[in-house]
C-alpha cells in the first residue's frame, strides 16, 4: 500500500497526572492517512483531543508517541507548508486586514517585490469578498465573519501543502457561517489544497468533506470510523439535502456522536491495530463487510469496508 | 443650559481655581504702605512683622516678569527660568533615554526567557526599592562629576519601571500571536519585531510613562543636592534668598513641565494602542 500524502502513525498524547497517579492519556494509537487534495473533517466531542491532533499536525505541539509524516518527511516544528486557521482568528490586532495577509505572503515569498506581495494578497482578500476599503480596517473594526474571512485569505494566500482549520466557524452565527462555508468550498475547489478541518457541525462536515473521521470520547480516544462522503461536487447546500445518501450519512454521524462515541470510549484497542473502519454509503444497499470491533453493528445501508478500498 | 461634559468640567475647574486663588489672596497679610510704617520699621528696611506666603497676585507678577525673559543669564546665581528648566530637562532626558536603551532590550530578554527571568529577578527585587538619591554619594565618588552623577541618579530611578513593564508585556504576549509567528516561520528577531514589540508596546509605553514621571520627581531633589543649575537648584537657591514668590512660581513651573512630559508620553501611548 503506498504511503498517503499525510500519514499519522501511532499518535498518542499523555499529560502527566497529579503526583503519584497515572498519566492522563487523551488519545492513543491514532492512525490515519490523508491523500493529496482531499478535504477531511474530524468530528468528536470536546476533550477527545481533536485540537491536540491538529496542533501536532501543525507542529505547534509534540506527540508523546508516534509520528506525523507529510510528503515523506517527519513533521517537527511549525512550517509554512502547513497553514492554520484558528477559531479565534488569530489576527494581529495592530495590523490592518491587508497587512495581516501581506506579512504572511512576505514570509512565504521572501524575494518578492512589495507590489507582488500586495497584488497577491489583494487577490486572496478579493476571493473572500474583502474589498472596497474593508481590507484597510483593523480587525477590531471588522465583524467576526469578516475577521475569519481575513484569516482564511491569509491561510490560502501562503498556499500551504496542508491547510488546518480548527473549528473555523465555531464562533460565527449560522447565516454568516453558511456564506463563509460556501466561500471556503469555492476557493478550495479552485485549488488543489489538502484540508484537515475540525468541526462540531454535522451538516457542515457533509457539505465540505470528502471523508469524515469520527473520534470516540476521551480518555483513550481514537479515530473509530472514517465515513466516505461520495456526494458529487460541486455541492450546493440547498440541493445536497435531497441527495439519497444525505440523511443516511447524517443519521450515522449523529448516532455516532450521541451514542457510539460514548460506548466506544475508554476501550483500548487490545490488538493494537486501530485503523479506522471505513464506512461507505451507496444506493446499492447496506453491506457490512466487517463488524466494528466489539461494537454494535453500524446502521442499515452503511457498508463497512475495512482498510483502503 | 445643556453643555457637553467637557465644557461643564472646564467651567467647574475655572470656578474652583477662582475660589482657591481668592481664598489664598484673602488669607495673605497685606503689606503695609510706606506711610504707615513706624520709624522702627523704616529703620529696619520695611520689614514684615512675620514672613508670609506671597499672595497669588505677587506670584503672577513674578511669573510675568520671569516668563517675559526666560533665557537671560546674569551669572551663576541668576539665570532665567527657561535656562534652569532646560538644564533639568537635559539631565532628565539623557538619564532617561540611557535607561530606556538598556531597560527595553533587557526587558525583552527577561520576558522571552524564563531562565533569564529567574536569574535576574533577585537583582531587580533588591535594587528596585533603593531610593535613587541613596546612590548619590557613591555616584559622586565613582564618577567624580556632579552633573554626570545627577544623570546617573535619573538613569537608575527610571530603569526599573521600564524594565519590569517591558518584561511583563513581552512575557504576556498572547500565545496565539506567537503561534502565528511560529507557523509563518519568522526568526527570533523578526518575531520580536513583527509580533512581540507591537503586542507589548502599550505595556512598554506605560512603563516609560511611569519612568518619566519618577525621573521628573527625582531631578528636583537631585539638583538640590548637586547644585549649580537646574530647576531643583533654582527652588533651593530662591529659598536661600528668602524669595518665596520665586519658590512658589518655580513649584508651579515644575508641575507644568511634569504635566507636559506626561501628556507627551500619553500621546505616544495612544499611537501604539490597539484594540483586540
Amino acid at each position: 500500500m503506498p504511503t498517503p500524502f499525510l500519514s499519522v502513525q501511532g499518535l498518542s498524547k499523555r499529560f502527566p497526572g497529579p503526583k503519584g497517579s497515572d498519566p492522563l492519556t487523551v488519545f492513543e494509537n491514532v492512525n490515519l492517512g490523508i491523500e493529496k487534495g482531499e478535504f477531511v473533517c474530524i468530528i468528536g466531542h470536546s476533550g477527545c483531543g481533536k485540537s491536540t491532533i491538529l496542533n501536532i499536525l501543525a507542529g505547534l505541539d509534540e506527540p508523546t508517541d508516534g509520528a506525523v509524516i507529510m510528503n515523506g518527511k517527519e513533521v517537527s516544528g511549525p512550517s509554512l507548508d502547513r497553514g492554520i486557521v484558528f477559531q479565534n482568528y488569530s489576527l494581529l490586532p495592530w495590523l490592518s486586514a491587508l497587512k495581516n495577509v501581506t506579512f504572511a505572503v512576505q514570509a512565504r515569498h521572501r524575494n518578492w517585490t512589495k507590489k507582488q506581495v500586495h497584488d497577491h494578497s489583494i487577490k486572496y482578500l478579493e476571493m473572500v469578498g474583502l474589498t472596497g476599503g474593508a481590507e484597510l480596517r483593523k480587525p477590531s473594526q471588522l465583524s467576526g465573519g469578516m475577521r475569519q474571512r481575513v484569516s482564511i485569505a491569509r491561510a490560502f494566500a501562503i498556499q500551504p501543502e496542508l491547510l488546518l482549520l480548527d473549528e473555523p466557524f465555531g464562533a460565527l452565527d449560522a447565516l454568516t457561517r453558511g456564506s463563509i462555508q460556501d466561500e471556503l468550498i469555492r476557493i478550495w475547489a479552485g485549488s488543489d489544497q489538502t484540508v484537515f478541518m475540525i468541526t462540531h457541525d454535522v451538516d457542515e462536515a457533509i457539505l465540505l468533506a470528502d471523508r469524515i473521521l469520527l473520534m470516540t470520547n476521551g480518555p483513550y480516544a481514537r479515530v473509530a470510523e472514517s465515513v466516505q462522503v461520495d456526494i458529487e461536487r460541486p455541492r450546493v447546500r440547498a440541493d445536497i439535502i435531497h441527495h439519497p445518501d444525505y440523511y443516511d450519512i447524517r443519521n450515522h454521524l449523529v448516532e455516532f456522536l450521541a451514542k457510539r462515541s460514548r460506548e466506544l470510549a475508554g476501550k483500548r484497542d487490545e490488538d493494537g491495530v486501530s485503523e479506522p473502519n471505513v464506512i461507505r454509503f451507496g444506493l446499492n444497499g447496506p453491506v457490512a463487510n466487517k463488524s466494528n470491533k466489539g461494537a454494535e453493528e453500524p446502521p442499515a445501508r452503511a457498508r463497512v469496508v475495512n482498510g483502503a478500498d | 443650559m445643556i453643555a457637553s461634559l467637557n465644557a461643564r468640567a472646564l467651567l467647574l475647574s475655572a470656578v474652583l481655581l477662582a475660589v482657591l486663588l481668592g481664598i489664598w489672596e484673602a488669607a495673605s497679610p497685606q503689606q503695609k504702605l510706606g506711610s504707615e510704617l513706624t520709624e522702627y520699621e523704616i529703620l529696619m528696611g520695611g520689614a514684615e512683622p512675620k514672613a508670609a506666603v506671597p499672595p497669588p497676585s505677587a506670584v503672577f507678577v513674578k511669573a510675568w516678569e520671569e516668563l517675559s525673559n526666560p533665557f537671560y543669564d546674569a551669572g551663576p546665581n541668576d539665570k532665567g527660568i527657561g535656562i534652569q528648566i532646560g538644564y533639568s530637562l537635559y539631565r532628565v532626558l539623557s538619564g532617561y533615554f540611557l535607561a530606556a536603551a538598556i531597560a527595553i532590550p533587557a526587558g525583552f530578554l527577561i520576558g522571552m526567557s524564563p531562565l533569564m527571568y529567574r536569574a535576574l529577578d533577585p537583582f531587580i527585587q533588591i535594587l528596585r526599592p533603593i531610593s535613587p538619591l541613596a546612590w548619590m554619594p557613591l555616584a559622586l565618588f565613582v564618577i567624580q562629576d556632579s552633573q554626570a552623577s545627577a544623570i546617573f541618579v535619573i538613569f537608575i530611578c527610571s530603569i526599573w519601571p521600564m524594565l519590569i513593564n517591558t518584561a511583563f508585556g513581552v512575557a504576556g504576549v498572547r500565545k496565539d500571536w506567537v503561534n502565528v509567528a511560529r507557523t509563518h516561520e519568522l526568526g527570533t528577531l523578526k518575531t520580536a519585531w513583527i509580533v512581540i514589540l507591537p503586542a507589548a508596546a502599550p505595556t512598554i509605553l506605560t512603563g516609560m510613562r511611569i519612568s518619566i514621571g519618577i525621573a521628573w520627581l527625582v531631578i528636583v531633589a537631585a539638583e538640590m543636592l548637586v547644585g549649580g543649575t537646574g530647576i531643583g537648584y533654582y527652588v533651593w537657591n530662591e529659598w536661600n534668598n528668602l524669595d518665596l514668590t520665586s519658590v512658589v512660581f518655580s513649584i508651579l513651573m515644575i508641575g507644568l513641565v511634569g504635566m507636559l512630559l506626561d501628556t507627551a508620553f500619553a500621546y505616544c501611548a495612544r499611537l501604539v494602542q490597539y484594540q483586540e
